[in-house]
């Protein structure tokens, strides 16, 4: 075994080599990621245990959801761009990326919003539906709820972020675990739009 | 990073970018083919797990940090997921008991 990687190892180096910021961040999705999943299984336990478990997503929804899944994915394309700009120094350019992706987020928790209000106008709530199936909504409404808390609080972090490293309080590192993080939100979507959304489309049985 | 390097990476990020979309796409055909559940849940989840693992490695730069960060980070993580699914035995069970 060469020396150079035992040293690594033996305390006082970084054996990742990678800043404290980012194995923080990193830590800290990986924490997020079983809580996110746990709301996912539970949302699907319930789902195989009741029979009866309403399919309210017509194409309308499922339109708004693939214009949502858009805004998402396209916004973590510019967060990436943001933080190639960041690490060559160019700095209005990774403010401009960055506020695209603000863009992207705002978008999408306005169009969830739409969304769920259409779904609450048509009596779904957190706690009850016309379907009788009161675990549906609480699911459905604290899992989205919980993804949607995610991408507003992204869009504050990220707007910070922006202010911070346009005024050089922020180096190219912030920026780049801010996209972490906005990653992260990203993928989460990834499985939210086919478990709860494509799962759930009621023409097909 | 230089520029060529950047030029690369940009390429590189727009075809993660296509993928994802392309991917999206299938996955929103599926939902609207006469499928069985099983054969839709599986495939979804498959496409998923794809998509998520093309954000981790290139969005979130994985592929491109030292390999040790990555065995220190997601197979625990896989792992700890996948010990959930001990529960579905038993909403299946849920099912047969008003019988």
């Amino acid at each position: 075994m060469a020396n150079g990687h035992w040293g690594a190892w033996s305390g006082g180096g970084s054996p990742f080599a990678i800043g404290s910021k980012k194995l923080g961040m990193w830590l800290f999705i990986l924490s997020d990621s079983l809580t996110f999943s746990a709301m996912l299984f539970a949302y699907s336990y319930l789902r195989i245990a009741n029979p009866d478990w309403p399919r309210p997503f017509d194409s309308h929804s499922i339109i708004f959801a693939s214009v949502m899944t858009f805004c998402l994915l396209s916004s973590s394309l510019t967060m990436v761009k943001a933080v190639g700009a960041a690490a060559q120094g160019h700095r209005k350019a990774a403010v401009w990326w960055i506020l695209a992706t603000i863009l992207g987020g705002v978008l999408f928790v306005v169009l969830h919003t739409q969304e769920w209000l259409g779904l609450i106008q048509n009596g779904v709530t957190p706690f009850g539906n016309p379907w009788g199936v009161p675990l549906f909504g609480a699911t459905f409404f604290a899992l989205t709820g919980l993804h949607m808390t995610h991408v507003t609080l992204g869009v504050i972090y990220l707007a910070v972020i922006a202010w911070g490293f346009g005024n050089g309080r922020f180096n190219a590192e912030d920026v780049e675990v801010s996209g972490l993080y906005w990653h992260f939100v990203d993928l989460v979507w990834m499985f939210i739009l086919p478990l709860v959304y494509l799962m759930s489309v009621p023409e097909v049985q | 990073m230089t520029n060529e390097e950047s030029h690369d990476h940009n390429k590189l990020y727009l075809i993660v970018w296509f993928s994802l979309l392309a991917l999206t796409i299938v996955e929103i055909y599926l939902a609207y083919m006469t499928l069985s559940v099983t054969v839709m849940l599986v495939t979804l989840l498959f496409l998923s797990f794809l998509k998520a693992g093309l954000i981790v490695a290139y969005f979130m730069h994985l592929r491109f940090e030292r390999s040790s960060l990555f065995w220190t980070l997601i197979p625990a993580t896989l792992i700890c997921i996948a010990l959930l699914s001990g529960f579905f035995p038993d909403s299946m069970r849920i099912l047969s008991l008003g019988q």
